[in-house]
C-alpha cells in the first residue's frame, strides 16, 4: 500500500530523513518507532503530501505523493501530532465541514459521519465545542475525521501522546480495531504500545533505519543473553565460584551483604542455566531465597539501538 | 469550486462565532458615522463623497484586521496540516478565504445604507454617484483583503500580519494621495500604483475601465501570489 524508496528531506545541511526505503503491506499495522526528532513526524509530511521530498520516491496506494498528490490525499486519512482542531467548531460540524472538504457524497455524509461518530465513541459530545473538550475527545475526534472518507491507509501521528493511561488504553482499543479494515503506519515513541499493537515495526535514528522486523523477533535478535537475579543464603565466595563454573555463564556479579548475598548471573544467548544454578548452588549448602530472570524488553532494544547506533539490519 | 465553497462557508461561520466580526463592524460603524455626521454638517451638501475620503483610511485600517487570521492562526494553532492533507487544492483554499473575508466586508459597509436614507429624508442626493461610490467601495474592498491575505499566508502570527497589512495599505494610500496634482511620469507612475486616485473616479460618479482593470487585475495578481506563498512550502 505504501512504498518508500530511498526518501530523503534535507533542512539546511541536516538530513532529517536520510534516504530510507520500507513498504506497507496492505492490511498491516506498522509502527514507526524512535525518539523525538529522529524523522517520523517528516517521514509522514512527506507521506501525506503536506511537504516534498529532497530525493526518492514514494508512492501511496500506487500514486506517486508529488505528481498525484490529490490522488494521494483521497486515499488516507492523517491525524497530525497534537492534533490540530478547529476550537470555535461544534464536533459534528467539524465532522460535517471535513466530510464535505473530503467530497464525501451528499447522501452518504450523514450516514458515515454518525457511523465515524460511533466508532469513536464520541456520541455523547458530538454537540460539544471543541475547545471544551479534553485532550482524549479531541484525539478521538481527531480519529473521526481521519476515517470519515473512509480511507484504506490511516496514518496516525503519536495517536496516544498526551492522554492519560486510561485515555490511552481506550484510544490504542480503537486503534486495534481500525487495524482490522485499514492499512495503519502509525509512530510513537512509547515501546509497549509498538508491542500491543503493531504487525511489524521500523526503528528510526537520527533519519535512518536501524532496525526492521516483527516486535517479538527483535526481542529475539537483540538478546544478547539473560540476566538472573539471585538472592543467596550462605557462603559468598564458594556459591560465586560455584555460579562461575557453571557452563554458560558470562558474568558473576556479587553483592556481599553479609548473611544474604545478591548476584546477577549474565548467560549466553539462547541457554537456560536456571536449574544448574539451583542444583550447584545447594551443593554448596546455599538456599535460595529469590531467583528472577529478567527479560529484554523492546524497550532496551530501543534504548541500545538508538544510543550505540549499531545496524541490526536494514 | 465545491471546496472553494466549503471553506468559504466554515471561514465565515468563523468569523461570527468569534467576536471579531461584530468588533470590526462596530467600530467601522462608530468610525464611519463619524465622519458622515461631521462633513456632512460641514459641507450641508447631500452626498457621501467628503465623507467617503475618509472612509478608505479606516478601511486601511479595519480591513487587514479582517485578514490578519486567515491563514495566520491556521499556521500557528497547526489546523493547516489537516488541511492542506485534504484533497482540495491550495487555489480552493486560498479563493475560499479570500471570499469569505471580502464577504464579511462587504457586510461590514452595509450598513452605511442607513445614510443614504438619511440624505434621501434631508435632502436629495445623486444616486448615481452613490451607486459608483459602492461600486468602487466593493472593488476596493477586494483589493485590501487580498493584500491581507497574503500577508497572512506568509506569518504565524497575527498581530504582525495585521500591521504589515495595515502598514501597506497606508502606503497605496499614501503614495496615491501625495502625488495627485503633481506632474511628471514618477509621480503619474505613483498616483496609478496608488488606490487614491481610482477610488475618487468612483465617488464622482464615474465608473472608469481604467479603474475597474485597476482593481481587479491587482487584487487577481494578489491571489495568485498568495498562492503562491502557500504552495511555497512544498518546495520549501
Amino acid at each position: 500500500m505504501i512504498k518508500v524508496e530511498q526518501l530523503a528531506k534535507r533542512y539546511a545541511d541536516v538530513f532529517a530523513v536520510d534516504h530510507i526505503s520500507f513498504e506497507v503491506n496492505q492490511g498491516e499495522i506498522l509502527g514507526l518507532l524512535g525518539p523525538n526528532g529522529a524523522g517520523k513526524t517528516t517521514t509522514m509530511r512527506i507521506l501525506t503530501c503536506y511537504m516534498p521530498a529532497t530525493s526518492g520516491t514514494a508512492t501511496v496506494a500506487g500514486y506517486d505523493v508529488f505528481r498525484d498528490s490529490i490522488s494521494v490525499r483521497k486515499q488516507i486519512g492523517y491525524l497530525p501530532e497534537n492534533v490540530p482542531l478547529y476550537p470555535e467548531m461544534r464536533v459534528k460540524e467539524y465532522l460535517t465541514f471535513r466530510a464535505k472538504l473530503k467530497k464525501v457524497p451528499h447522501r452518504e455524509r450523514k450516514l458515515k459521519i454518525d457511523e465515524c461518530i460511533e466508532k469513536c465513541r464520541i456520541k455523547e459530545v458530538q454537540n460539544q465545542i471543541i475547545g471544551t473538550l479534553s485532550k482524549g475527545y479531541r484525539q478521538r475526534v481527531g480519529l473521526a475525521d481521519t476515517l470519515v472518507h473512509d480511507p484504506k491507509i490511516l496514518i496516525l501521528d503519536e495517536p496516544t501522546i498526551g492522554l492519560d493511561p486510561n485515555q490511552i488504553r481506550q484510544v490504542r482499543q480503537l486503534i486495534k480495531e481500525l487495524g482490522e479494515k485499514h492499512t495503519i503506519l502509525l509512530s510513537t515513541h512509547i515501546l509497549p504500545e509498538v508491542e500491543m499493537l503493531c504487525g511489524r515495526v521500523i526503528i528510526i535514528n537520527k533519519g535512518k533505519i536501524v532496525a526492521m522486523d516483527t516486535p517479538s523477533n527483535l526481542e529475539s535478535q537483540l538478546k544478547s543473553g539473560s540476566n538472573i537475579v539471585l538472592e543467596v543464603r550462605g557462603n559468598g565466595e564458594k556459591i560465586k565460584n560455584a555460579l562461575s563454573s557453571i557452563k554458560g555463564v558470562k558474568k558473576v556479579v556479587w553483592h556481599d551483604k553479609g548473611e544474604v548475598n545478591n548476584f546477577a548471573v549474565e548467560a549466553e544467548k539462547g541457554m537456560d542455566i536456571r536449574e544448574d544454578i539451583f542444583s550447584n548452588i545447594v551443593k554448596n549448602n546455599g538456599v535460595i531465597r529469590e531467583m528472577k530472570q529478567i527479560a529484554v524488553t523492546l524497550e532496551e532494544i530501543f534504548h541500545q539501538i538508538t544510543t550505540q547506533e549499531q545496524e541490526v539490519m536494514t | 469550486m465545491t471546496s472553494t465553497g466549503t471553506i468559504f462557508q466554515r471561514e465565515i461561520n468563523a468569523y461570527f462565532l468569534s467576536p471579531i466580526a461584530y468588533v470590526i463592524i462596530a467600530v467601522f460603524m462608530v468610525f464611519s458615522g463619524y465622519f458622515f455626521s461631521v462633513m456632512l454638517g460641514l459641507t450641508q451638501e447631500a452626498t457621501l463623497r467628503y465623507s467617503l475620503a475618509y472612509t478608505q483610511f479606516i478601511l486601511s485600517i479595519l480591513t487587514p484586521v479582517i485578514t490578519m487570521r486567515l491563514f495566520a492562526e491556521e499556521n500557528k494553532t497547526g489546523t493547516i496540516e489537516p488541511l492542506m492533507t485534504a484533497p482540495v487544492t491550495d487555489f480552493a483554499v486560498v479563493f475560499g478565504k479570500f471570499l469569505s473575508a471580502w464577504a464579511l466586508y462587504n457586510i461590514m459597509i452595509a450598513p452605511t445604507a442607513f445614510y443614504i436614507i438619511f440624505l434621501a429624508w434631508v435632502g436629495s442626493p445623486d444616486y448615481g454617484a452613490i451607486i459608483s461610490s459602492y461600486i468602487g467601495l466593493i472593488l476596493m474592498g477586494g483589493l485590501f483583503v487580498a493584500i491581507g491575505l497574503l500577508v497572512s499566508a506568509a506569518t504565524k502570527n497575527q498581530i504582525v500580519a495585521a500591521v504589515i497589512g495595515i502598514v501597506a495599505l497606508l502606503i497605496l494610500l499614501v503614495i496615491g494621495l501625495a502625488s495627485t496634482g503633481n506632474e511628471g511620469w514618477f509621480y503619474s507612475c505613483l498616483s496609478y500604483l496608488g488606490t487614491y486616485d481610482h477610488w475618487d473616479t468612483f465617488t464622482k460618479g464615474l465608473i472608469d475601465t481604467r479603474d475597474v482593470v485597476y482593481y481587479s487585475s491587482f487584487t487577481a495578481l494578489l491571489i495568485f501570489v498568495a498562492v503562491r506563498i502557500v504552495e511555497s512550502r512544498r518546495w520549501r
